[in-house]
């Protein structure tokens, strides 16, 4: 701070880049483990993509729990929001219609979802807790009165769509009898891929997105600093709930089917990749390379848990909850630490 | 709290909170009697094991919301004393039953097995209710994310608990617990409700559980500065919300006679929040009325039923609660009080305008 | 260049239902001047700045702005930010979680994409022009609370202004900090910004200021040069009296100097807001003060006593007793009580009832398991609704519905329940009726009669002088003098308060 006109000195670590940081670190960490320690799968790449295939709707839900966190606020019904749309999607699919309008419907169910969560939290100033805790029973009940019995798609069409793989030869491996087997990747992952760049840079260079940042920091500052704050929390929700329309779409490309409990869990899920992620639950602090990275950790773990002959079913979520402990009171004391110190000087 | 008035008379300000979830029971009564007049009438009956016991929609109601109603219980401290909730009530409920099942399965069922396996249980939830309290009081991390940590794994370690089985329990001391002690025709849930309730209203007789509760959740630093152990108080709010865990636990198991780690109680954390919002107390914490949340529990439980018997399939009932908690917080929203005090307002304005005139 | 007026409010005037804050206030300020607004409590300084700012809408009177034809109208801090005026407040209104150059530049003008690269140069070059010592790309967080105040100085001058607000920039900050941002203030001056400088603190009006406006009871006392304005009539005129022909209070007893054992006795006493170790001690019977303008650290001291703040340092003996107080509740238990300054904050519980906000610290002091029946907490309560004529409708009501005064009360009841040895009263008249006023000064010196140890903290030196046989002057956070029997006089606590200068 002394001699602050030294202006090509690096600068420390902000509180974002600190937690990235220790995310990434610890992925990498414990993913060069698992290779060491367990190979098998994890010397493939294969093993990766399908992190990620088995995972793309859950990083786009996380993505937009991210921009929600950040503002400050949370929102549990993504999972319930989802899996609805998978129901209804799937249902009219079934009934003759066409990918194209099923497509239009996610999004339409998700924006919905958002517009009236958004509208009561931020202009009726009620705790988003409440309301997306009764936007995600909404969802569910809803779930059953569209359809009581599991849906399976019937669609041609869109099961070609769901067959669809990308492969990517370079990255595959040698099988036992010599011939390649490429590294497959399913068409959700390209959309949960470009989904997180385009957040991302949202996050990083609109105005929109430094809002975020701004009324999740101190809304009462960013009011007095000119932001719209019950504009922009009311877009972190409406965009939060338009992800997770365009998941529900991306779970039913991976599955093709549809009953009461798809995606079960998926916003504790998300809010944990997000939390491991970096994303400050005090809001103002996040970035989505940390919540991809925060779901792969998570379901890397999930993995790594199975491989290493842990095959006791309780094993993934007490670990999950132990890494999800370790991280909250990770951010709780490296950030009063570094409170601390801003006082003392 | 639990102090009746003691001056001639009902103090109504004083008990103003409980109208809310009274007028919600009240609409579904009305509802019901219009719909079917029948629904309430209470039958006796014998059961399936001979004991002579009272059936119908109202006892099944009151029944059926013993859980809902002694988790809205300790959810109400918790609530109260800290401005947020505790998610992982399920999911602790579901390791105190485990940790029952277990103590049970170990040796003989009898009346002394029954109440080490409780004690046990209760020990196993107040220390995750403490684990909890720890990281809400003294890392200050908000209750709900905290919670998140026992939401998340907590039913795993119900199911790791008992070495990855479903368990059963079977005696027929277990079924008294779960459905009716021989001779006595109300079920035992509902008994045991009324217990709590009343070591309930002793603890706040007793001690000045609720003066410090209150206090701390309007006025934390004026809570501190009047010698008040803050962290304290937190945790133990959150121990008592364990105890209560473990009773509903319990009960739960007892019912069923099994313990599955996967169903026992499932999302009642969401209904016991619920039940808290509907008695009127602010989920910012602060003032709050234990009795007035049990109401709450059974106007939801009231709810779900009249939706059973209305052929309402069970998985589609989180629609229309959903509809009913977003009518309850929308009416309750400082912005809507405010539009409404400012109409009144008005309203009052224009009328002494007129008789001016 | 420091004739040219660029702002001027003429005749402002506004009233709150009960209570005239402002009446008929003119206020000037010229190109390129650092002109200080000084008043004690309720002098109505941050009333002017607040219509000045658009936060409030003035009742009467007219601002005029240089370079803008006829009267500007101010209805929103936005119209203010247009017209030119900006201000820092004491607290940081800035996002602490962004980086400089963002706080810089966020919500301004027109864009949806943030162009970084430009923005940080820019920010740069500002922070560099002003020789703020801060790196655009610097967490704001990160950064010391003087030189995140810089920045949004900074802001505030890139974005135009012509008139600049300080409101209280320096409470927080120390010395070295303080001297950086008057460095920054002159580099502004000799631009010709006009800045308005509000503050406690008199030394550093004289080292930075070229004017001084002093406000009393929302009225204008007058606008002086700094050169001819002595800083111990500054206080005279703050405070309200004159020097020359002071109606001193008759003292007649001449001070018996108690040799008996203190009942409260401490030294080198530190908290984490009171930096400065102090010494202190209290006998029976006495009422003593701690005197000093507002952020002298007069509160910071008493809180340190009752441990309201983490105590850092020192010991404490009470009847010669050595003891430990870290916490309140030791220092309750100790027999001593504590009226915190901020009654909103720190004392009421505002959804309770009267009757448990009084009964609640000596419930506290008999302990958990040992709750107060209905009936006794009821008479309790009555019986000092009665004593100290709590205006309330009954024992029931919520404390909050309450009027200031009689919510003050009720913390006092809450404290002479206790029987506390030692009582220590932060500001118990602020903000309360002049009728209270005085039963409050009636009640402290018939409890000192009784037998009680009085710490008692006014603004008002007037109300000190009345209640007080001791008076302990602070500046700066430093006890400064000790003023007792004779000594105590308006003009005595003036010269000490203002450093001894005339």
């Amino acid at each position: 701070m002394k001699n602050g006109n030294d202006l090509r000195r690096r600068e420390p670590l902000t509180d974002n880049q600190l937690l990235l940081t220790i995310t990434i670190c610890i992925f990498f960490a414990m993913y060069a483990l698992a290779m060491i320690f367990l190979g098998g799968g994890f010397l493939r790449f294969q093993q990766v993509f399908d992190l990620l295939n088995n995972n793309a709707a859950l990083i786009i839900v996380a993505c937009g729990l991210t921009i929600v966190m950040i503002g400050g606020g949370i929102d549990i019904s993504v999972g319930g929001v989802t899996a609805l749309v998978v129901m209804c999607c799937i249902v009219h699919m079934n009934n003759g219609g066409s990918i194209v309008t099923a497509a239009l419907m996610a999004i339409a169910i998700g924006l919905g979802f958002g517009l009236v969560h958004g509208l009561l939290i931020s202009y009726l100033e009620i705790q988003p807790f409440i309301i997306t805790l009764a936007g995600m029973f909404f969802a569910r009940g809803m779930i059953t009165i569209v359809s009581l019995e599991p849906q399976k798609v019937a669609h041609e069409g869109f099961k070609a769509l769901m067959k669809t793989k990308i492969e990517i030869p370079w990255l595959g491996y040698i099988a036992k009898k010599g011939n390649l087997i490429p590294a497959r990747m399913e068409i959700g992952v390209v959309i949960a891929l470009v989904i997180v760049l385009v957040v991302f840079f949202m996050l990083k260079k609109t105005r929109l997105g430094r809002n975020f940042y701004a009324i999740g920091g101190n809304n009462q500052s960013a009011l007095m600093l000119g932001v719209n704050v019950k504009r922009t929390r009311f877009y972190s929700y409406l965009i939060s709930g338009l992800l997770s329309g365009i998941a529900g779409f991306v779970f039913m490309m991976h599955t093709g089917a549809g009953n009461a409990t798809n995606a079960a869990g998926a916003e504790m899920n998300a809010i944990a990749s997000s939390i491991i992620g970096g994303t400050l639950l005090s809001g103002g602090v996040g970035n989505v390379i940390g919540t991809f990275f925060g779901t792969l950790t998570l379901t890397t773990i999930k993995a790594i848990v199975t491989a290493s002959g842990l095959q006791e079913p309780w094993w993934q979520s007490i670990t999950t909850g132990a890494m999800l402990c370790f991280f909250i009171l990770l951010q709780s004391v490296v950030l009063s630490n570094r409170g601390k110190r801003r006082i003392k000087r | 709290m639990a102090n009746p008035a003691k001056k001639s008379g009902i103090n109504w300000s004083k008990h103003s909170q409980l109208v809310l979830p009274l007028l919600s029971i009240l609409l579904i009564v009305i509802f019901n009697l219009i719909r079917d007049p029948s629904f309430f009438s209470v039958e006796v009956a014998k059961n399936n094991v001979g004991n002579t016991v009272l059936t119908g929609n109202l006892i099944s109601i009151l029944n059926g919301a013993s859980e809902l109603a002694i988790l809205a219980m300790g959810m109400t401290l918790v609530t109260a004393a800290c401005g947020g909730q505790d998610i992982s009530v399920g999911a602790l409920a579901a390791i105190a039953g485990s940790m029952f099942v277990k103590v049970l399965r170990a040796g003989q069922i009898t009346m002394g097995t029954i109440a080490l396996g409780f004690l046990a249980c209760c020990a196993v939830a107040i220390v995750f209710g403490a684990f909890n309290g720890t990281l809400v009081s003294v890392f200050k991390i908000q209750p709900m994310i905290a919670t998140l940590v026992l939401f998340t794994c907590g039913r795993s370690i119900a199911y790791w608990i008992n070495g990855g089985a479903t368990p059963t329990v079977e005696s027929p001391l277990i079924n008294a617990i779960g459905s009716f002690i021989p001779g006595i025709p109300i079920p035992t849930p509902i008994l045991i409700v009324i217990v709590v309730g009343i070591i309930f209203a002793l603890l706040f007789k007793f001690t000045t559980l609720g003066l410090y509760t209150q206090t701390v959740g309007i006025n934390q630093r004026a809570a501190r500065l009047n010698g008040i152990n803050t962290v304290g108080i937190k945790l133990l709010s959150f121990m008592i919300l364990g105890v209560c865990c473990a009773v509903a636990g319990c009960i739960g198991v007892s019912r069923l006679g099994l313990i599955n780690h996967e169903t026992l109680l499932l999302e009642i954390e969401m209904d016991a929040i619920l039940a808290v919002a509907i008695g009127g107390n602010a989920l910012s914490g602060g003032k709050f009325k234990v009795a007035s949340s049990v109401l709450g529990a059974y106007a939801i439980q009231a709810l779900t039923i009249t939706l059973y018997a209305m052929k309402v399939p069970s998985t589609a009932v989180k629609a229309y609660k959903a509809i009913v908690i977003i009518l309850i917080v929308v009416i309750g929203s400082p912005v809507v009080k405010q539009f409404f005090s400012s109409l009144r307002a008005k309203l009052a304005a224009g009328k002494q305008g007129k008789e001016a005139a | 260049m420091q004739n040219e007026v660029v702002l001027s409010m003429r005749g402002i005037g506004k009233t709150f239902p009960g209570v005239k804050a402002l009446s008929n206030v003119d206020f000037t300020l010229r190109k390129g001047e650092i002109h200080a607004l000084m008043g004690e409590n309720g002098a109505g300084k941050s009333t002017l700045i607040k219509v000045l700012t658009g936060v409030y809408t003035k009742d009467a009177g007219q601002i005029f702005i240089d370079g803008v034809d006829g009267e500007v109208v101010i209805r929103s801090p936005q119209d203010a930010q247009k017209a030119g005026i900006s201000t820092v407040y004491q607290e940081i209104t800035l996002c602490p979680n962004l980086t400089v150059a963002e706080n810089m530049f966020i919500g301004r003008g027109k864009y949806t994409l943030v162009d970084w690269k430009n923005m940080v140069k820019r920010a740069g070059e500002i922070l560099d022009s002003l020789g703020i010592p801060a790196r655009p790309k610097q967490q704001l967080g990160s950064c010391s609370l003087a030189v995140q105040q810089m920045v949004a100085i900074a802001r505030a001058v890139d974005m135009d202004c012509k008139v600049l607000i300080l409101d209280e920039p320096t409470s927080s900050l120390d010395d070295k900090e303080v001297a950086m941002l008057f460095g920054l203030m002159r580099d502004l001056k000799a631009r010709g910004v006009g800045i308005i400088f509000v503050t406690h603190f008199l030394e550093q009006v004289y080292e930075v200021s070229d004017r001084i406006t002093v406000l009393r009871n929302g009225e204008l006392v007058g606008e002086y040069e700094i050169e001819n304005l002595p800083q111990v009539e500054l206080v005279a005129k703050m405070m309200g009296k004159e020097l020359e022909g002071l109606a001193e209070l008759n003292r007649d007893e001449t001070p018996v100097l108690d040799e008996s054992t203190p009942v409260y006795e401490t030294s080198a006493l530190s908290s984490a807001a009171c930096t400065n170790p102090f010494d202190f001690a209290i006998r029976k019977g006495e009422v003593n003060g701690f005197t000093g303008l507002l952020g002298s650290g007069r509160s910071e001291s008493v809180r340190a006593i009752f441990a309201a703040d983490r105590v850092t340092g020192g010991s404490v003996t009470m009847d010669g007793k050595k003891v430990k107080i870290v916490k309140p509740v030791q220092a309750m238990k100790q027999g001593i009580g504590y009226l915190p300054e901020d009654r909103k904050d720190d004392g009421i519980i505002a959804d309770l009832s009267v009757r448990e906000n009084i009964i609640l610290a000596l419930q506290v002091m008999k302990g958990f398991f040992k709750p107060f029946s209905n009936a006794e907490a009821e008479a309790f309560a009555d019986e000092y609704i009665k004593a100290l004529e709590i205006k309330t409708a009954s024992s029931d009501t919520p404390i909050k519905s309450l009027s200031g005064g009689n919510q003050q009360k009720v913390i006092l009841a809450r404290w002479l329940l206790t029987h506390p040895k030692y009582l220590i009263l932060d500001e118990p008249t602020r903000g309360i009726d002049v009728g209270t006023k005085t039963e409050i000064q009636r009640l402290v010196r018939k409890l000192a009669e009784e037998g009680m140890s009085v710490t008692f903290i006014s603004s008002e030196i007037e109300e000190m002088l009345r209640t007080c046989s001791r008076l302990i002057v602070m500046r700066d956070r430093h006890i400064v003098g000790e003023l007792r029997g004779q000594e105590l006089t308006q003009s005595n606590v003036m010269r000490t308060i203002a450093g001894g200068v005339d």
